[in-house]
């Protein structure tokens, strides 16, 4: 059944890089959005788990980035954009386990090298973009039944 | 298995309360990587670790477990449990180690969320 809503609702985040405490923030808004929306609780997981992760790359990897999500009766759409490093060989970023991650991040708990895996598995819809020095972008689409 | 049966089994003290302690937990997940815990979790399951960052309290709300278990007495800081409690989600600490405390549940008939 489609959400029952007038217009799309959209959020917007600033990320910025390093701020482990803090992490999350966006994903934590965009799961109560759609809790209070009375999405499946499933879907909501999915949408949640891959917002997460997403949000704890540009933490982890970029000095700052940028996080929306639209909510639209048939779809929820997150993208992400970050002024970080890049990604040389997105097939080797894509494989699970693989990570460039240093050992301070594999301390607090990430670098697993599951972060993208796990967003890909998430989403309906997939899109990830890098350029070498500049940055990485995003974009994940869940379908609401 | 019974909240209240995990606590027993581990010998395990309560820092953040919020279940009711006959709520049934499926199963549960060990690790220190939280991506790990996101790619394998089930809803309504415990996490056992060893880290305590407030990572990990966002990790399990995002996944939908509903209790984590710190290991080795590890106690967390101030605002982790200020945000599980926000978070509601069950805070609980045992002097066990990783491997006993998954040990003792899992023989206790508590399965791992991955089924293997």
């Amino acid at each position: 059944m489609a959400l029952d809503i007038e217009k799309p609702i959209e959020g917007n985040f600033q990320i910025i890089g390093g701020e482990f405490d803090t992490a999350g923030g966006a994903s934590s808004h965009l799961k109560s959005k759609l809790v209070e929306l009375g999405v499946e609780e499933g879907i909501i997981r999915r949408a949640s788990i891959a917002t997460f992760e997403a949000e704890m790359n540009v933490i982890i990897y970029a000095a700052a980035g940028r996080l929306s999500f639209l909510i639209t009766p048939t779809y929820i759409e997150i993208k992400i954009e970050d002024m970080g490093p890049g990604i040389e060989d997105l097939d080797q970023a894509m494989e699970e386990g693989y990570s460039t991650a240093p050992d301070w991040v594999r301390d607090m708990g990430w670098g697993a090298g599951m972060g993208l895996p796990n967003m890909k598995k998430n989403s309906d819809e997939f899109k990830i973009d890098s350029v070498v020095g500049e940055g990485t972008s995003i974009e994940m689409i869940m379908k609401l039944p | 298995m019974k909240l209240h049966e995990i606590i027993e089994i581990l010998g395990a003290s309560i820092i953040v309360n919020t279940l009711d302690m006959d709520m049934q937990i499926q199963n549960a997940c060990s690790a220190d990587m939280m991506s790990t815990v996101m790619y394998y979790h089930t809803a309504n399951s415990l996490l056992i670790t060893g880290l305590s960052q407030p990572s990990v309290v966002r990790t399990a709300e995002m996944a939908g477990i509903k209790a984590i278990v710190f290991v080795l007495d590890k106690a967390p800081a101030d605002n982790i449990v200020e945000m599980a409690k926000e978070k509601n989600i069950t805070l609980l600490k045992t002097p066990n180690c990783m491997y006993t405390a998954s040990g003792k549940l899992f023989q206790s008939g508590l399965p791992s969320c991955l089924g293997k």
